[in-house]
């Protein structure tokens, strides 16, 4: 059972780090479309500066999270440091900190909806999916365990455990159970990695057992991929250790549309925290107003759900989703020529026609 | 029928345990691999969770087998989502994840070991900067989980001095939009593994796919990309393409680049022709009818 926000006189209290790239101003977008849809959710802002070396501020943002339970969370730039535990990933630690072990991304393809990219190579239509991608967020292969045993040798562990296996093969079979959903299948690489990957294998064939109306499987992550891109729409609910979850993600991404379009949400026993599905930080695209605002919006609809606001939800959802595919006002990666703001202008006209204005 | 000048020393590779408990290759396959140094190989069994290890990993690391190459190009007259696609991805093959050191440190909580070594990672790097060059390519792409170490890059930005071929990093987002933007991927072991069975898809799947191990002084065993197939097997519904193709790019490995480009226009102009191909290539031939198919117009060829 998962725990929902803090209420405090009607209002619903959230984090919100904003992150860096494109992900202060999502966040903008983000509260004008929340605000012209009414919704009662005040944001309790925790900014954290990745680039001083005490890493200010993700503390207080643990703790923040902590005591809301629920957050909206931008991605942290982690640099490509080569050099073995020098620079661990911040988002890695912001998970660790808070005990997120599950990350849950939905993928569904859009009516009309793809990648420019792939409407350039002749891929107009993206492949019907409807698959949930449910990773394991806490051990594996970002154990972050590392080191240069010998100049030139690094060795870098990757840790399993029963525990931690099982509690998200417990997971993944809840959800499956709740959403309705018919089959799981586990990606492994058990061949290779007989001990490792035998064990979570071992750990979600174990747990299946108490889901008997759920079936399951299991796919070697190599062929997996290969399946993704074939038939794409083969697969139900996909369940990986943490590296494999990466790659399946990034592949589903790319599948149904790009980064700029899936909601995704990490969740562990005490909070939830909402973001893209994709965590980047596009800096490529700050500050140009060129960002696809839809992920974010699509985030803050899923975190608007487990706050159990619901019909707020389904309005800016309604919205986000027509303006997409309806009225096709969209940016760049998806094939248009808005920029963010004109996109966001577009789904706040669409609520407000919904929600008239009662006064100033 | 054409004859290629090949003499075949046929060995099995069924995994042998010692009196010590450790998995050998049989000592025949070692020999004849030793005085050969070229081997064409069909896919073994690896048991998963339990049993030998992969006997496929076995060969490579006894041979120094360090280079996986995996050539991906769309396929003229089968249609895929992807056109266009014509991309080379080199495997690291020696280490990685499959290093295959796990042990279970208490109940419940077990340890794998990843090794990366920069002697691996320069070698392989310079590897596909070399293949680069000497097929005609001009970019390489180095792919890795930027937070997570990669020598591999590391030493492909340093190729890039020497040689005159571009380098870039990248991870997998792009590949299933636009992977024509893609020339010569290098990478680690995993992701190589993932990768390329990847690129298989976005080509019309393993039937297809052929690929090559290399190592030092020429050694090389050629073997295609797709697994033993259980649920076709026996049942002549097989495409040998990958298998054909990997024989293919072991014939330009000795130099008998003739009779290589022969075997691989048939095997081309049997697909863009249509009419006979296998179930996975949307066809309703026998692997024995499309066989004789590409054998009837290697004749005619010559
Ligand atoms: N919200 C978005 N809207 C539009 N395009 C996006 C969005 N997010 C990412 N992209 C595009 O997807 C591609 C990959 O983005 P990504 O953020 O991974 O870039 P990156 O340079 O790898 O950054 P990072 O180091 O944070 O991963 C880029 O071309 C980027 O422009
Ligand atoms: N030569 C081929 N022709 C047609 N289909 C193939 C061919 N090779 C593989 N396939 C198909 O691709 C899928 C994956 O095959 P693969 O051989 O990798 O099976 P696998 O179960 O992974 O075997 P292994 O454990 O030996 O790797 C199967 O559905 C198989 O039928
Ligand atoms: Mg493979
Ligand atoms: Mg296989």
């Amino acid at each position: 059972h998962l725990p929902v926000g803090q209420l405090y006189g009607g209002r619903y209290m959230v984090t919100q780090i904003p992150g860096d790239g494109v992900g202060p101003e999502l966040m903008g977008h983000v509260e004008r479309v929340l605000a012209s849809a009414r919704v009662p959710v005040e944001f309790e802002v925790a900014r954290v500066d990745s680039g001083s070396p005490g890493r200010r501020g993700l503390g207080a943002a643990i703790r923040a999270v902590g005591r809301n339970g629920v957050a909206l969370k931008g991605n942290f730039e982690s640099a490509a440091d080569a050099t073995p535990g020098h620079r661990r990933s911040l988002n890695v630690h912001f998970r660790n900190g808070l005990g997120l072990f599950a990350s849950v991304n939905h993928y569904r393809s859009l009516e009309g909806v793809c990648s420019a990219a792939a409407a350039r190579r002749g891929r107009s239509r993206a492949p019907d999916m409807d698959t949930v991608v449910i990773r394991e967020t806490t051990e594996g292969e970002y154990a972050h365990l590392e080191h240069e045993s010998v100049p030139g040798v690094v060795e870098s562990l990757k840790i399993i455990t029963r525990r931690r296996s099982l509690r998200l093969a417990e997971f993944a079979f809840g959800y499956a159970r709740r959403h309705g959903r018919r089959r799981v299948t586990v990606v492994h690489k058990a061949n290779i990695m007989k001990l490792a990957d035998g064990l979570f294998l071992e750990c979600c064939r174990r747990v299946s057992e108490g889901y008997p109306e759920v079936e399951f499987d299991a796919v070697i992550v190599d062929n997996a991929t290969m399946q993704l891109v074939s038939r794409p729409g083969q697969f139900d609910v996909l369940v990986t250790p943490n590296l494999y979850g990466v790659v399946v993600n990034n592949i589903c991404a790319g599948l149904v549309g790009g980064p700029g379009l899936v909601p995704g949400a990490s969740y562990g026993r005490r909070c939830a925290v909402f973001q893209t599905a994709i965590r980047n930080t596009a800096p490529g695209l700050a500050g140009r107003d060129a960002a696809n605002p839809v992920a974010m919006l699509l985030a803050s609809c899923l975190m608007l759900e487990h706050l159990r606001l619901g019909a707020h939800a389904r309005l800016i959802r309604r919205a986000v989703l027509r303006t997409l595919t309806r009225d096709r006002v969209r940016t760049r990666d998806v094939g248009g020529d808005a920029s963010s703001t004109q996109v966001v202008d577009h789904v706040v006209r669409l609520i407000e026609e919904e929600v008239p204005h009662r006064g100033r | 029928m054409i004859k290629v000048p090949i003499r075949w020393e046929e060995r099995t590779v069924t995994a042998i345990q010692t009196s010590s408990g450790q998995w050998i290759i049989p000592p025949e396959a070692t020999e004849s691999m030793n005085a050969n140094k070229i081997g064409l190989k069909g896919p073994l069994k690896t048991p998963i969770a339990a049993g030998h290890p992969s006997m496929n990993l076995l060969l490579r690391k006894t041979f120094d087998l360090y280079a996986n190459v995996r050539p991906c190009v769309s396929i003229e007259g089968f249609k895929t989502p992807y056109s266009g696609v014509d991309l080379v991805t080199i495997r690291e093959n020696t280490e990685g994840e499959y290093s295959g050191i796990e042990h279970v440190i208490v109940d419940g909580v077990v340890q794998s070991i990843k090794l990366i070594t920069e002697d691996a990672s320069r070698r392989i790097a310079e590897f596909a900067f070399e293949y680069a060059r000497n097929n005609q390519r001009s970019t390489v792409t180095a792919v890795h989980k930027a937070n997570i170490m990669c020598h591999i890059w590391k030493c492909s930005q340093l190729c890039v001095e020497q040689h005159d071929v571009d380098e870039k990093a990248q991870e997998a987002i792009p590949m299933v939009q636009d992977p024509s933007q893609f020339d010569v991927l290098v990478m680690p072991n995993l992701y190589g593994d993932i990768l390329s069975d990847l690129c298989a898809g976005l080509i019309g799947g393993l039937g297809v796919t052929p690929s090559g191990n290399i190592g030092e002084n020429g050694v090389a065993i050629f073997e295609s990309v797709h697994g033993t197939a259980p649920d076709i097997a026996g049942l002549d519904l097989a495409n040998p393409t990958a298998l054909l193709l990997s024989a293919v790019m072991m014939l330009r490995h000795i130099e008998l680049y003739g009779h290589a480009k022969k075997i691989e226009a048939a095997c081309f102009e049997t697909i863009k022709d249509g009419k006979v191909l296998t179930k996975d290539l949307g066809g309703n031939s026998k692997c024995s009818e499309f066989t004789s198919e590409i054998c009837r117009r290697v004749r005619d060829h010559d």
